[in-house]
């Protein structure tokens, strides 16, 4: 679409800015100022430079939380992105079914994030939940609270059954969008499924795909209600992700000066991250529109 | 205020940025920018090429005080030079 | 193809040929069928099966629960159910949720609105980094801003109230809501804002009587995603309030005691925290998909 250059869209923009600022950039700025200060209250506070910052990337139980985050991240996504684009291409295009598939397949999506903990909770108890005891009576010593493997993939299961529904409904919309005459054409020329869906219904994916991706690796950087309340972090730290120690340390501890410097840290991956995503995405628009041109 | 436990350090900093993006948006009225493809592998306005060199900045003065013993005013003077590169050949 | 009577010995083996054709694909067409209905049967099968023991659970009594391992309630009771709505603690949690997703999405739309229109039509000054600058705030980690809030709300006289996570929430759902509009804005012509002021239409009237009706189903989807990531929340509205404004999230955690937990009440709990979803995702199932997309595809 053709933009028109005018300044005065600020001012519809305004009212937005002043909230989100109020919510976002007053705190960021304390978190900063937290940062480089060793503070017991708001009168008694030493200035500390950057030594929490130091002592914060050098911290083993960090490090090792930030790896297993990466670890987690890419597992979940490498599961989910298939499993997902699968589920996609079988949903029932219309009538009464596509609506059925549609909300329960959201379900999902809708829980608070505890209570989905507490729910894989029950149901994977090695007492009560319908997993737990499942796979006990077909004789695995199935333990989340003892065994670090156990609790590991059933945190994965838990987040491919929370998550790849947004997947799905990502690929849904954009394989919905794909006109008939492209699928016609398709079969004039007697193309296979796998070409079918290599250059027709891939390429439609990619845009919705990139968002997808971008919504699932934020998220995941932020898990923390699902393994908490599942796990607790446990076996050891074996579950323990990067959102779950910032807020041990942020609120169980009360350590503002290191917290706040771990927060920094993570958000500028976070930033960093996000920032490769919206310039592809960006790039990716642009690349369309200039074909649409062409 | 008096909760935000302000320091003359962040508040400095925090001018800086201000007045960084104060000076952007002036200099934006005054000649806007076109966009051009520099070193950078992907096009970039003036502000895209200030956005790399200030997070940039940040993850040299990371790297630095984490990791190594150099002070910090050495970060601080290769961010500065690294952006200004980054403004003109970016 | 208009199907005559054959003429000529080529034209009777092509339609031979092309018949024979239909009914392979026919064939194939019926056996892909129920292969794909089968896996999709398989995934649902495994989306239910959690939902479906927390169902189980929230009908049986705790001795049921801990004693006999059934696949369904025995002495069906709803016992669980009675003890949340008849506790003003626990019932007053989901009327707490209710009404700070309810403030916050009126919030959220109603600030979001013109800003996605201005994102959709015009070109300004800092527009691009403006609008990452939301993005950022959308994937920001709650954990980063929890301590900050609880001072600023602190300070500001609001902890504990309604209005705090409301407020808090907007953080990442004033970014989401302008990023879903902005998508459905951009599909509505240009021409539809011109005929319009050319036709002697303000503004305001403009935004109103015209162009909120035609992005309707965009709005509603906007709000079905507002209502999802407030209501999911726990972090933030856990931080922001003690008593008065308790989010059912944090209430639940009053199932464990001493003597262990209240498995059957926190298994009731949860079935009441999906209810809600189920009603709005009814309403918006016929736009959920395209929204999915936040208006691009």
């Amino acid at each position: 679409m053709n933009k028109v250059y005018n300044n005065k869209a600020w001012f519809l923009i305004l009212p937005m800015l002043l909230l989100v600022a109020f919510s976002a950039i007053i705190p960021l700025m304390t978190v900063v100022n937290y940062s480089v200060q060793d503070v017991f209250d708001a009168n008694t506070r030493f200035f500390t430079g950057t030594e929490w910052f130091e002592t914060m990337l050098n911290n083993p139980t960090l490090q090792a939380a930030l790896l297993r985050q990466f670890a987690f991240s890419f597992t979940i996504l490498a599961i989910q992105i298939p499993l997902g684009i699968g589920i996609a291409l079988l949903m029932p295009k219309r009538g009464w079914q596509a609506s059925a598939v549609l909300i329960l397949i959201t379900l999902p999506l809708l829980i608070p994030w505890n209570v989905v903990g507490s729910i894989w909770q029950l149901f994977t108890r090695g007492d009560i939940g319908l997993m737990g005891v499942g796979i006990r009576e077909l004789g695995y010593a199935y333990n989340i609270t003892r065994n670090p493997a156990d609790a590991w993939a059933t945190i994965i299961l838990m987040d491919v059954w929370h998550w790849t529904p947004l997947i799905a409904l990502l690929c849904y919309s954009g394989l919905r969008s794909i006109p008939d005459a492209y699928y016609q054409a398709a079969r004039i020329d007697r193309a296979s499924k796998w070409a079918v869906f290599r250059y027709i219904q891939l390429p439609k994916l990619t845009n919705v795909l990139v968002i997808g991706i971008l919504l699932r690796f934020m998220h995941s950087f932020m898990i923390y209600a699902e393994p908490f309340v599942l796990t607790g972090g446990g076996p050891g730290s074996s579950t323990t992700f990067l959102s779950q120690s910032l807020t041990t340390m942020a609120i169980g501890q009360q350590d503002l000066g290191p917290s706040a410097a771990f927060s920094l840290i993570y958000f500028l991956i976070i930033l960093l991250v996000s920032w490769v995503f919206y310039t592809a995405i960006m790039n990716m628009q642009k690349d369309n529109t200039n074909q649409g041109g062409a | 205020m008096s909760w935000m436990v302000w320091t003359v350090p962040t508040a400095i900093f925090f001018s800086t940025i201000g007045a960084m993006l104060a000076g952007m948006t002036v200099w934006e009225v005054v000649s806007p920018s076109i966009e051009r493809k520099g070193f950078l592998p992907i096009s970039t306005t003036r502000g895209d090429r200030l956005f790399i060199g200030l997070l940039s900045a940040a993850y040299i003065h990371l790297a630095v005080v984490g990791f190594t013993d150099i002070s910090i005013w050495f970060a601080l003077a290769a961010s500065i030079l690294w952006l200004l590169v980054l403004m003109r050949w970016g | 193809m208009t199907r005559s009577v054959p003429t000529t010995p080529d034209t009777v083996r092509r339609q031979a040929a092309e018949s024979a054709a239909k009914r392979r694909k026919l064939a194939r067409g019926t056996a892909t069928r129920w292969r794909r209905r089968t896996l999709l049967g398989l995934y649902l099968v495994f989306v239910m099966l959690p939902i479906y023991w927390l169902l189980n659970l929230s009908f049986q009594t705790n001795t049921e629960i801990l004693g006999n391992f059934s696949f369904w309630p025995q002495n069906f009771t709803i016992a669980n159910y009675t003890r949340i709505f008849t506790d003003s603690n626990w019932y007053m949690g989901y009327v707490n949720s209710l009404a700070y997703v309810l403030m916050n999405m009126l919030i959220s739309i109603s600030v979001a609105l013109p800003a996605a229109y201005a994102f959709s039509r015009f070109k300004f000054i800092g527009d691009k980094h403006l609008f990452f600058w939301l993005l950022t705030n959308l994937m920001a980690p709650p954990a980063v801003f929890l301590l900050p809030y609880f001072q600023l709300y602190y300070s500001v006289g609001l902890f504990d109230t309604h209005i705090a996570v409301a407020l808090a929430h907007c953080l990442f759902n004033i970014p989401l809501a302008i990023w879903i509009l902005e998508g459905f804005m951009s599909s509505v012509p240009k021409e539809v804002d011109e005929t319009a002021y050319i036709d002697g239409y303000s503004f305001p009237r403009f935004f109103v009587t015209i162009f909120i009706p035609m992005i309707r189903s965009g709005i509603g989807v906007t709000l079905f995603f507002l209502f999802m990531f407030s209501w999911v929340e726990l972090l933030l509205s856990r931080t922001l309030t003690a008593t008065n404004a308790q989010p059912i999230a944090s209430i639940m955690t009053r199932t464990s005691t001493a003597s262990g937990i209240d498995w059957g009440t926190l298994a009731a709990a949860g079935v009441l925290t999906i209810l809600p979803g189920i009603v709005v995702v009814y309403f918006v199932r016929n736009h959920i998909a395209k929204g999915f997309a936040l208006g691009r595809t």
